[in-house]
């Protein structure tokens, strides 16, 4: 298990959060490799089934990040990002799946530090929640 | 700035950046080895940065620039013009090798000049300006000691190889000098020598305690590993002549023969045995001669050959050798040091003194006859002439004379073939600039060619015949480029150091030294040189160390770049310069400059920031610790006339006092007390007063109404105490861990200096002299204003202001509108639908950004491995522009359908791509960027294979995007060119105006049956400005203009459309008619409140603002008559049910109750206020009201004044804060100060799809970004019906919004992108989540009941494609078979 590391898939709106991605770069700031960032025009363009779809195609965590409440790029799609996945962690916990696998972040496109930071949160809680199992399609063991 | 409006001739200067930003790649390589630490202006100098540097991290363009004042004193001083504070610099961070390459770029005897050199270059230095030169030379001779003692030395790489043959005639400086960069440059170089041992004047002038034999040969050694040969015992001229050379093959000849031969004194008894020129006694020393002296010896000269002489005579054995001068030590040419050391060693030096006769005895010097000296007026070389001075003669007894008077060439070498000439001195006469002689393949340079000069002269002679000969050989212009004016920065700043005196170089003892040839001076030690390096004062800012240079591998350093001087044609300018924060420095009262914890509201701007030098944590300078306690101090620089004279009100200050006290306390999550001392709380933005209410009630800010009196350290803690006087009158005091000043805004002097340049009249603050009724015209017609320099202001006021700059620069140029535009021809779209995919993958490896963690090979052949992909490659920069034509050119060849480039971010480097695939006939969007740069190499430096790893993965998802990526169409809008605008008072008439000045029809429509709105009630500006003809003015050029036409009494029923093509219905009495309009301005404004108060309405002298303004217009004798008069303010306004403050209420108060008193003196004058908002320039109106006696009293909401009428008098009461009990006045006119009312807003917000707050006024897209516009295209707002504003802002910002509006009308048809959502109807099920969430309104309901998403309105954010519960939204260009093919391929 040592060797293990996950994979996290990363929904980042392309306004704010990929920006302070971008940023963490150019200030080369040290996260973790784990992420595969999944660039989307607004937090507000995530559909809850991309990310069971993520967590499906063997990802062991998926984080969403979106501007700051009241800097959406168009206006309020963050705000209805936030809506839908509040309820989205109450159903996967629901089935099951550890709190720690789905984050969610408000990051601007200055928040270097704060992208790093997170990212780093964001490996931690995931690798802490271990290989992720439930999703995957596995051939029924017969008898 | 010369011509007319219209058409002006600009003069402008560009200055250098010294990196191309064309090819800046944005890396910062070069910041990384850059050595010179500047202050980062942009965190306030809270953190450092280097010379060369991005000015923040977010920047646009992201390209680095180099800081530089000029070229350092030492660098034009040192005749070889070394980068000296280059070298410096470098040595500081312990560089040494780097410093080394760098001296020998210019110097390839470094350790010999460490040891020899006059150093001019510390005679410049400008550390000497504050106590001493930087000791340059000893730190140069450490940088080379280290080199020459290190196991593998520098040799610098040999660029290319040439076959022609030099000939160097000479071992000196300037011949091994030139040996070593005709080597670098590839040449064969033979020296020839014809002394048995190399090294010329340096081996048998200069005495090995000075310059042991050791370090020459040393030196010299570099230069045979490059291939260089040396033949010594070979005397041109003699052995061998310069004709049979050229047979031999030899294609250019330097010489560099020094200068051997010793002057004469030209005084009788020279020839006298004892006599021992000074340059032969030394090379016979040197070349170990014996040479026996006897006690008394008298060297004659002051020149370091003077001083070599003697003290070598010392270490032979002499008791008593001595040196004669004719000057005094002020002008004697041997170095300082030399001197030092002569008196250490008990050397007599005579100065003054004069050799006139040597006396003989038998053929052998038996003493000298000398006379003393007096110096005269300064000669043609600047020192002062020497006199005899009469009768002083006197005699000495020596045993040996040493004339070291000066050298001169011995030219045995020229034979007759050779035809160049020698000048008067005996010296060879050549091309100052390239060396060359007049035999076309001979150059000369060192004391050959100006006679004995120093060892660094020659070494730049030598340096400058190999550039000579290069050119020379390759057939090349020799002057072409060289012709360069040294001149050093002049501005250095020499004050605020610390005086730290020179490191001393360690010296062997002088009983010691003196009986031997040890080098005597010992070197420094690295911990001296680091000292040293420090006292730098970087003069030039960049060093010119040219690291930056070999760092960047896009070659985008360019240290040559000049200012560029250009003149553009204009037909207008617009000036908008900024502010200066006001720097509280100099006051006592603030400490800011004594106290580390007083910072500067700018400072803790950044230290607020995610960005700025704390990263956000909010941490107090002193001792970084969190504070607990932070207090604000408002109006530093603002509204005091005592300390700096800035009288006005900034504006702002207030405000983002709140916001910082705010954000500060969200930081510190709780635990921090944030106060405010503040004299009046000035909220009177749009939702500003809201802020205020929430930062007191829900985060606890503490506001203090006071005065503050003075800031204190608390003993023996970093605390500040602050005293203050309360409102009451106490003097209290608190302590804080942290004082914010809040400072003011001011014109910096470079503005004001502009404004002189462009002869613009400024006013008494200092701001550009504008008036109400055009304020964004400047004092010269065609130049036009906005911005703090217009006078103080926020920011969304400023972003009107702009925009109303635009229009008015706009109706200038309206006649020249798109004569210069170019359209850029792209060639037509190949059709690629249903083709297979053919992806191409360029892989970059971004210099060594990327390269230097991820195998961008090993990527680049696994993109080959992914399916659809037909070819792949990896370039240095895929940005550069070869590669562009390169991947153009691929397209083509491989007829490639879609691109996937893996390199650093689609946000600053997609169009540029994308463009490419457009020349190339490839639709744009066919494209996908995989960032392995910003978000991979970057950030997992340390981990280079889990880079790689995901340097594939993010290739492998971008190749499985792109591969369902459909060419896209941008579909095109023809724009209806004619505006509507919705009101027909000033606002409404100023933008009706703007826009039909710049050519467009407008509609204007005004519900009454007549124009001017509420400016028709108003009597004079704050300015004082008449308000009624302006507004009959305005009036009748609407009416007149040919582009307006005015609908009165008519009102708006219906509107159909969206932007560029809007079908407006509008109503006149019974009559409707449709009217089509491409963009829409709404400007319905706003009425005065009647107040239900204060006894309003049951007394006639009980009257609103706009009633008294009428009363003033119309002469009312009542107003002459009357003894006393209050005003109420805040009636109605920043009450629980209406919180919002009406701006314009306090200064309209204050400038009717100066009136009154300009009517009648005697009349008691009373303003009742709870802070008093004279905001900006409007301060100076209080300040001379309270100068005219009118009385301010202030109240607090939940203690209003009481009105009373009795008996027929006004009784006002109002409990008085400073005498602590309430005051009853009688006035004989009360006028309330009431709220501003927006009209009835709510259908047209329907009729256009925009939103008013629960205040009734309309809510813009972005309060700063985007004041006048609507998150509706086509729509925007002015005047009253956005917010309460006086006339002037109105105006501004109607102006603002016919720019904006211009900004549509000015084009034919609108593109807009084609990452667009769309429905597809058959899956709709019409539940109207779309419709109802999209906030540009772009879905509706078409006919058949089905969601229809309008592609000119879509932005393309996807909100409604995610929350579509039937999945019948497809987002173009992100859509969700797209995103899932990246989900499935991680």
């Amino acid at each position: 298990m040592t060797d293990w590391e996950p994979k996290i898939v990363a929904f980042l709106c392309n306004w704010c959060s990929y920006g302070g991605a971008d940023l963490a770069g150019v200030s080369r700031m040290q996260y973790p490799a784990n992420i595969r960032v999944i660039r989307v025009p607004c937090s507000g363009r995530v559909n809850p089934k991309f990310i069971l779809a993520a967590f499906r195609h063997g990802a062991d965590g998926v984080w969403v990040s979106g501007c700051h409440p009241g800097d959406c790029h168009y206006i309020e799609g963050n705000l209805y990002a936030r809506r839908k996945f509040t309820l989205l962690n109450n159903l996967l916990e629901h089935t099951g799946i550890e709190p720690g696998r789905l984050h969610f972040s408000w990051i601007s496109s200055a928040e270097a530090t704060k992208f790093a930071e997170t990212a780093k949160q964001v490996v931690d809680a995931v690798k802490k929640a271990g290989p992720a199992q439930h999703f995957i399609k596995k051939q029924a063991e017969v008898a | 700035m010369a011509g007319e409006p219209g058409n002006f001739d600009v003069k402008v200067v560009r200055k250098p950046r010294y990196i191309n930003s064309d090819k800046c790649t944005g890396c910062g390589e070069c910041a990384q080895v850059c050595p010179i630490v500047r202050k980062n202006e942009y965190d306030m100098a809270l953190s450092e940065r280097r010379a060369a540097y991005r000015r923040y991290a977010q920047a646009v363009p992201g390209a680095f620039a180099i800081e530089k004042s000029g070229t350092s004193p030492c660098k034009v001083a040192c005749p070889a013009h070394i980068s000296v504070q280059g070298y410096i610099a470098l040595a500081a961070e312990g560089k040494y090798g780097e410093a080394l390459k760098l001296v020998k770029e210019e110097n390839p005897l470094p350790a010999i000049c460490g040891r020899v050199c006059h150093h001019p270059c510390e005679s410049v230095c400008k550390r000497g300006t504050v106590d001493q030169p930087v000791a340059i030379d000893f730190i140069k001779r450490y940088i080379a000691d280290l080199d020459l003692r290190s196991e593998s030395r520098f040799i610098p790489e040999i660029k290319e190889r040439h076959e022609a043959k030099v000939a160097i005639i000479g071992s000196g400086p300037a011949g091994v000098s030139c040996a070593y960069y005709l080597a670098i440059a590839g040449y064969q170089v033979t020296v020839f020598e014809k002394l048995p041992v190399l090294g010329g004047m340096l081996t048998v002038g200069i005495p090995s305690y000075r310059l042991p034999r050791d370090i020459i040969q040393a030196e010299i050694d570099v230069v045979k590993a490059l291939g260089v040969e040396f033949k010594t015992g070979v005397e041109v001229g003699t052995d061998v002549t310069i004709a049979q050379l050229r047979e031999q093959g030899y294609k250019a000849f330097f010489v560099a023969i020094g200068a051997h031969e010793c002057k004469m004194l030209g005084i009788e008894g020279e020839d006298l045995q004892g006599v021992y020129p000074g340059v032969d006694f030394l090379r016979d020393v040197n070349l170990g001669r014996k040479v026996a002296l006897g006690d008394r010896v008298a060297v004659i000269g002051g020149g370091n050959v003077a001083m070599d002489a003697v003290r070598t005579a010392l270490r032979l054995g002499s008791k008593e050798p001595m040196v004669i001068y004719r000057r005094s030590y002020q002008e004697m040419p041997a170095n300082q040091e030399e001197i030092e050391e002569c008196h250490e060693e008990g050397i007599h030096i005579l100065t003054q003194t004069n050799p006139i006769r040597i006396i003989g005895e038998n053929g052998r010097v038996k003493a000298i006859e000398c006379v003393k000296m007096r110096l005269g007026e300064p000669d043609a070389s600047g020192r002062r002439r020497p006199e005899t001075i009469p009768g002083s003669q006197f005699q000495m007894e020596v045993d040996v004379v040493i004339p070291a008077i000066g050298q001169e060439s011995d030219w045995a070498c020229l034979t007759p073939e050779c035809s160049c000439r020698l000048s008067d001195w005996g010296t060879m006469r050549v091309d100052p600039l390239t060396l060359q002689s007049d035999d076309a393949d001979i150059f000369a340079g060192g004391d050959a060619v100006t006679g004995p000069r120093t060892v660094i002269e020659a070494i730049a002679a030598g340096k400058q015949a190999a550039v000579s000969i290069e050119r020379f050989l390759q057939g090349k212009d020799l002057r072409e480029g060289r012709e360069k004016e040294w001149t050093a920065v002049q501005e250095v700043r020499t004050e605020g150091y610390d005086r730290v005196p020179r490191e001393q170089m360690p010296r062997l003892a002088p009983h010691t030294r003196k009986h031997g040839f040890d080098e005597v001076q010992l070197g420094f030690t690295e911990e001296q040189v680091k000292k040293e390096a420090e006292r730098c004062l970087n003069c030039g800012i960049c060093s010119e160390c040219y690291q930056c240079v070999e760092a960047c591998l896009a070659d985008a350093v360019e240290h040559e770049q000049q200012a560029q001087e250009r003149t553009i044609r204009v037909g207008a300018m617009i000036v908008a310069p900024g502010f200066h924060p006001f720097d509280p420095t100099a006051f006592d009262t603030y400490a800011y400059a004594r106290l580390p914890n007083v910072v500067t509201s700018m400072e803790f701007e950044r230290l607020l920031s995610a960005s700025g030098p704390t990263q956000g944590h909010l941490a107090r300078p002193s001792d970084h610790q969190a504070p607990k306690k932070i207090a604000w101090l408002q109006c530093v620089g603002s509204r005091d006339i005592n300390h700096c004279d800035h009288a006005y009100c900034s504006g702002v200050c207030c405000m983002y006092a709140i916001k910082e006290a705010v954000i500060a306390k969200e930081h510190a999550g709780g635990e921090l007390d944030a106060a405010i001392f503040f004299m009046d709380m000035r909220t009177h933005g749009k939702d500003f007063e809201k802020y205020y209410n929430r930062a007191r009630g829900e985060h606890g800010v503490r506001f203090v109404r006071s005065r503050v009196h003075s800031i204190e350290p608390l003993p023996g803690s970093d605390d500040l105490e602050i005293h203050f006087v309360s409102e009451a009158g106490e003097i209290r005091g608190e302590v804080f861990d942290m004082v914010v000043l809040s400072v003011g805004l001011e014109t910096s002097r470079s503005a004001l200096e502009l404004a002189e340049r462009l002869n613009l009249k400024v006013n008494d603050n200092q701001f550009c002299k504008t008036s109400s009724f055009a304020p964004v015209a400047s004092s010269r017609d065609g130049i036009f204003v906005c911005g703090s320099f217009q006078a103080p202001k926020d920011i969304p006021q400023s972003v009107v202001e702009a925009s109303a700059a635009a229009s008015a620069a706009g109706g200038l140029l309206a006649a020249a509108r798109a004569t210069l535009t170019k359209e850029k021809q792209a060639p037509d779209q190949v059709n690629v639908t249903g083709e297979r995919p053919r992806i191409g993958v360029f892989v970059c490896h971004c210099g060594i950004n990327i390269s230097g963690v991820v195998d961008v090979q090993a990527v680049r052949d696994y993109a080959g491995t992914l399916p659809y992909v037909e070819y792949v490659t990896d370039n240095l920069y895929t940005c550069s522009q070869d590669t562009q034509v390169a991947m153009k050119d691929l397209i083509q060849e491989h007829r490639l359908n879609r691109i996937v480039v893996a390199a650093c971010t689609p946000r600053t480097h997609e169009p540029l791509f994308q463009e490419t695939m457009a020349d190339a006939g490839l639709n744009k969007y066919l494209f996908e960027m995989a960032n392995i740069r910003n978000q991979n190499s970057w950030v997992h430096s340390a981990n280079p294979e889990l880079a790689t790893e995901k340097a594939k993965d993010l290739v492998r998802m971008a190749v499985s995007k792109v591969t369902l990526l459909e060419p896209l169409h941008e579909s095109e809008l023809r724009v209806d060119q004619r505006a509507l605008v919705i009101g027909g008072g000033v606002a409404g008439m100023v933008a009706a105006r703007a826009i039909a000045d710049q050519g467009y029809p407008v509609y204007l429509v005004e519900q009454s049956e007549a124009l001017g709105g509420q400016a028709l009630h108003l009597h004079k500006t704050w300015r004082g400005e008449e308000i009624q003809p302006y507004v009959r003015q305005l009036t009748e050029e609407i009416q007149a203009h040919p582009n307006v036409t005015v609908y009165l009494s008519s009102s708006v029923q219906a509107v159909e459309g969206f932007v560029g093509n809007f079908k407006t219905t509008l109503v006149t009495g019974d009559a409707s008619q449709v009217v089509e309009h491409g963009v829409a301005i709404v400007a319905t404004g706003a009425v005065e409140w009647k107040p239900d108060e204060y006894q309003y309405g049951r007394d006639p002298r009980i009257m609103t603002h706009q009633e008294l303004d009428r009363r003033f217009r119309e002469g009312d004798a009542r107003l002459r008559e009357a003894n006393s008069a209050v005003f109420i303010q805040c009636v109605g306004s920043r009450e629980p049910d209406r919180p919002y403050c009406s701006r314009v209420c306090c200064t309209h108060s204050v400038e009717s109750a100066l009136e009154l008193k300009k009517i009648n003196p005697d009349c008691d004058v009373y303003v009742l206020y709870r802070d008093l908002r004279s905001y900006g320039e409007r301060e100076a109106l209080y300040l001379e009201a309270r100068k005219a006696g009118v009385l301010f009293i202030r109240f607090d909401v939940d203690q209003k004044p009481q009105v009373e009428l009795d008996n027929g008098t006004i009784q006002v009461t109002v409990m008085d804060h400073v005498l602590q009990r309430p005051v009853t006045l009688t006035p004989d006119l009360l006028t309330l100060a009431t709220a501003i009312l927006p009209n009835r807003n709510e259908s047209l917000a329907q009729f256009f799809k925009v939103p008013v707050n629960e205040d009734g006024f309309f809510v813009e897209a972005h309060a700063k970004l985007r004041p006048v516009d609507f998150a509706t295209d086509g729509v925007f707002v002015c005047g009253l019906a956005h917010y309460p504003k006086p006339i002037d802002e109105s105006i501004a910002q109607a102006q603002a919004a016919a720019s904006r509006a211009g900004t549509l009308l000015a084009r034919e048809t609108i593109q807009f992108s084609g990452m667009v959502a769309g429905t597809v109807q058959v899956m709709c099920s019409s539940c109207g989540t779309c419709v109802s969430i999209c906030p540009y309104s772009a879905p509706s309901f078409n006919e058949k009941g089905k969601a229809e998403i309008n592609p000119a309105l879509c932005k393309g954010c996807g909100l409604c494609v995610a929350s579509c519960r039937s999945g019948a939204i497809r987002l173009k260009g992100f859509d969700d078979a797209q995103i899932f093919a990246m989900i499935d391929s991680i």
